[in-house]
């Protein structure tokens, strides 16, 4: 059978299932009809006149969920657009996204996020929630038409790229979104303590000569906003955590029964800040690259439960815009078509975490903080689910990447791990070049 | 011997030889000066381009200096009169440069890592005249040069660098080149300008003025940018003049022949008294001769320069 022409009602066997954090040992087999899954499980089942897809003994999971995009349409197009973006999300083996709300103009309202559900469904690679901002044009002054917009079907609210420095409106917003039962996500950076910092402050700052960001201005604001979610009962999800002292916050607010979330992304597990001496502005995102301790407690986060999931804070940016020099260039990189290569490489493959727990970290796990559908495969839900082989070795090339843009510090690197099919819906919406 | 590398980008990764080299060098330019004729023809039919995004007056007119003494053809090109704007990359002005087949270029910008930049798309030598906070080598070697005059070998010398560290090019040349002469070097000023992990750069912090000079054998006294004020990062010009201005006073309690550095402009009266300006203690004027000295000899052994050759014309 053609990968390419899907049928209605299908089989996919010879297949290794990876669900609810297991990797199973057996291989096994999932039954898709009109969308949805008829049937999942191991051994094998063949069903009279239903046609069978070989899946080559790949890993089949839930498709993947990245509660933490930035498809930046409408207003700069240039660097992705919702399709572009849902296409890198299928390449990287996601079937949902949430998306960040600061695009020109942010999404700041019901239409908005209309507007943005009717792009994601034209394009159809990939299901897209966006998230709504806190403050009219992420000005930091007054709330946004919270209930307005989780009516059109808004997520959560965050001001990400325009902290919150407020405390006042931080704590009405989740007092606000209590009531509503949505979260709201903090990019927790005291900017007036990052100043015009461009990495982080430390040894190799002071060597570089370029400004740094503390790790007290995250740290600072984490347990200011902890305290504002003990406070009020609303909830608190702290976006790519990045320091050690912000991962103990958040394991100390967790004890107290306090209602909070983490996720931390693939750069801060892997990466620290000696990697900006190339001048690179690949390594420039914001929170920056920390320091090999700081590497050390986000995994261990990610470890013991503290932090949640696992989050790319995909961040496309033109070609002309990464050249410009490291104190110039904007903070960020992309991430979707990486995420669980760099996972395999740099948590399975170390031996820090084991396969089923990271596609736990990447599914279940994530849709739970937005009580988003999907990330899991039973009888009845949405047939959204991944194909990937976990031992194939690839290297990172710009001219593959799907994303409209290609700011990544992997180009060029070999990763373990590769996405050989995405399906939304049961419909294929990626397929690997090799794969048939 | 030669140098290893195409570019001068800084002395972090220069070896000890490769800036002896240039110092050995610099000197034998330095004693040209005080022949009638300046001017020696070995950069005849070359071109240098001074590419100037910041404002500077003495480093380009100490590069510019040091082009005409070599002969060299020099085009002038600063960021205030030219087309350059937002939106416009480095890499545009690289590409500009390279189509016009220029042999050298002198670039001073304000973002660390420029020059690096530059020099790794360009096949032209490219020389760092300062890249932001990060590195100004020939600042870095004249002072070196200037030193070695009055102290011979560095080698166990105890200099000490004031003022504000964290945002000084000046500074972070000076520390590594010292530093791989042997020297040893102490950086003073308040907390806020100088940050401890300085000292995984190979030098020792002190905030006590009077510590930090007590068994120094110079003093490289950096300009205060009086702007910083208005950042919070020092009260003010008075507090600064009082707890590490250098006068008189603080001189009496240095060693007797202690020589004091100032990379200039200076902010008299700030960081430094008129007296010491002024006095029989500094060699700020040395200095600026000896700039000339050094950038030409830079540029001469970039230039693929045999040093022996040149001693023979001497
Ligand atoms: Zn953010």
């Amino acid at each position: 059978m053609d990968w390419k022409s899907i049928p209605q009602e299908y089989l996919v066997h010879n297949v290794k299932l990876c669900l609810g954090g297991k990797l199973s040992a057996e291989t096994g087999y999932l039954h898709v009809k009109d969308g949805k899954v008829k049937a999942i499980g191991d051994g094998k089942l063949s069903v009279e006149n239903v046609p069978t897809f070989d899946g080559n003994g790949a890993v089949l999971s839930p498709g993947f969920i990245d509660v933490h995009v930035h498809f930046r349409e409408p207003g700069r197009e240039e660097k992705e657009s919702i399709h572009t973006g849902s296409r890198a999300a299928a390449a990287g083996g996601f079937t949902s996204v949430v998306t960040m709300p600061n695009t020109l103009p942010p999404v700041d309202s019901a239409p908005m996020i209309t507007y943005q559900f009717d792009r994601a469904r034209e394009s159809g690679l990939c299901r897209v929630f966006p998230t709504g901002a806190i403050s009219k044009n992420q000005d930091g002054e007054s709330l946004t038409e919270f209930g307005d917009m989780v009516a059109a079907g808004a997520v959560g609210f965050t001001d990400d790229g325009a902290p919150v420095m407020n405390g006042s409106l931080m704590k009405y917003a989740l007092q606000y979104s209590k009531m509503l039962g949505i979260p709201v996500t903090c990019h927790a950076e005291d900017t007036s303590l990052a100043g015009s910092g461009v990495m982080h402050a430390g040894s190799w700052s002071a060597k570089l000569g370029l400004p740094g960001i503390p790790r007290v201005a995250e740290d600072s604001m984490i347990y200011r906003d902890c305290e504002l979610a003990r406070a009020t009962g609303g909830h608190l999800h702290v976006a790519h955590i990045s320091t050690k002292g912000a991962v103990e916050t958040v394991r100390r607010a967790k004890a107290d029964g306090i209602n909070v979330t983490a996720e931390a992304t693939p750069h801060h597990f892997t990466l620290n800040h000696s990697h900006c001496q190339t001048f690179s502005p690949m390594f420039k995102m914001n929170p920056p690259l920390r320091e090999e301790s700081d590497v050390e407690a986000v995994i261990a986060g990610l470890c013991d439960g503290t932090i949640d999931c696992i989050a790319t804070d995909h961040a496309p940016h033109t070609v002309m815009e990464k050249e410009l020099m490291f104190d110039q260039a904007p903070f960020g990189i992309i991430g979707l078509e990486t995420a669980l290569a760099v996972g395999i490489t740099s948590l399975v493959k170390a031996g820090k975490l084991d396969l089923g727990k990271l596609v736990y970290l990447m599914t279940e796990a994530a849709a739970k903080i937005y009580n988003l559908p999907g990330g899991k495969l039973e009888e009845g839900t949405d047939a959204d689910f991944v194909l990937f082989d976990p031992e194939q070795q690839w290297t990172v090339l710009a001219d593959e990447v799907q994303s409209r843009s290609s700011n990544s510090p992997w180009l060029g690197e070999k990763l373990t791990g590769r996405v050989k099919a995405t399906f939304m819906g049961g419909r294929n919406t990626w397929l690997d070049k090799d794969f048939s | 011997m030669a140098l290893s590398s195409k570019d001068l980008i800084g002395l972090e990764h220069m070896s000890q030889e490769e800036i002896t080299l240039i110092l050995d060098t610099a000197d034998a330019f330095r004693a040209v000066f005080d022949r009638p004729v300046r001017k020696v023809p070995i950069m005849r039919g070359k071109t240098v381009v001074n590419l100037f995004f910041e404002p500077s007056t003495r480093t380009r007119i100490s590069f510019e200096l040091a082009e005409q003494r070599l002969s060299a053809d020099i085009i002038n090109f600063s960021a205030s009169s030219s087309s350059l704007k937002k939106g416009e990359t480095l890499r545009d002005t690289a590409e500009n440069i390279a189509a016009m087949k220029i042999d050298m270029i002198v670039m001073r910008h304000s973002s660390p890592g420029a020059a690096q930049y530059l020099a790794d798309v360009l096949d032209a030598s490219v020389i760092n005249a300062g890249d932001g906070p990060h590195e100004h080598p020939t600042q870095g070697l004249l002072d070196i040069m200037t030193m070695r005059h009055k102290l011979g070998s560095l080698e166990g010398k105890k200099i000490t660098i004031i003022g504000d560290i964290s945002h000084s090019r000046v500074a972070r040349s000076n520390i590594y080149g010292l530093t791989k002469l042997g020297a040893e070097v102490t950086l003073c000023g308040p907390p806020t300008m100088v940050p401890g992990a300085m000292e995984q750069l190979g030098a020792k912090v002190e905030f006590d003025l009077k510590k930090a000079v007590r068994d120094a054998d110079a003093l490289n006294i950096l300009r205060i940018q009086l702007e910083r004020q208005s950042q919070m990062v020092f009260p003010s010009n008075r507090e600064y003049a009082l707890m590490f201005g250098i006068d008189e006073e603080v001189l009496r309690t240095t060693k007797p022949e202690c020589f004091v550095m100032h990379p200039g402009p200076m902010n008299r009266e700030v960081e430094i008294s008129s007296a010491v300006a002024d006095g029989p203690r500094q060699v700020i004027l040395d200095q600026v001769t000896n700039g000339v000295a050094v950038r030409m000899a830079v540029i001469y052994l970039l230039s693929g320069g045999d040093p022996g050759s040149l001693a023979g014309r001497g």
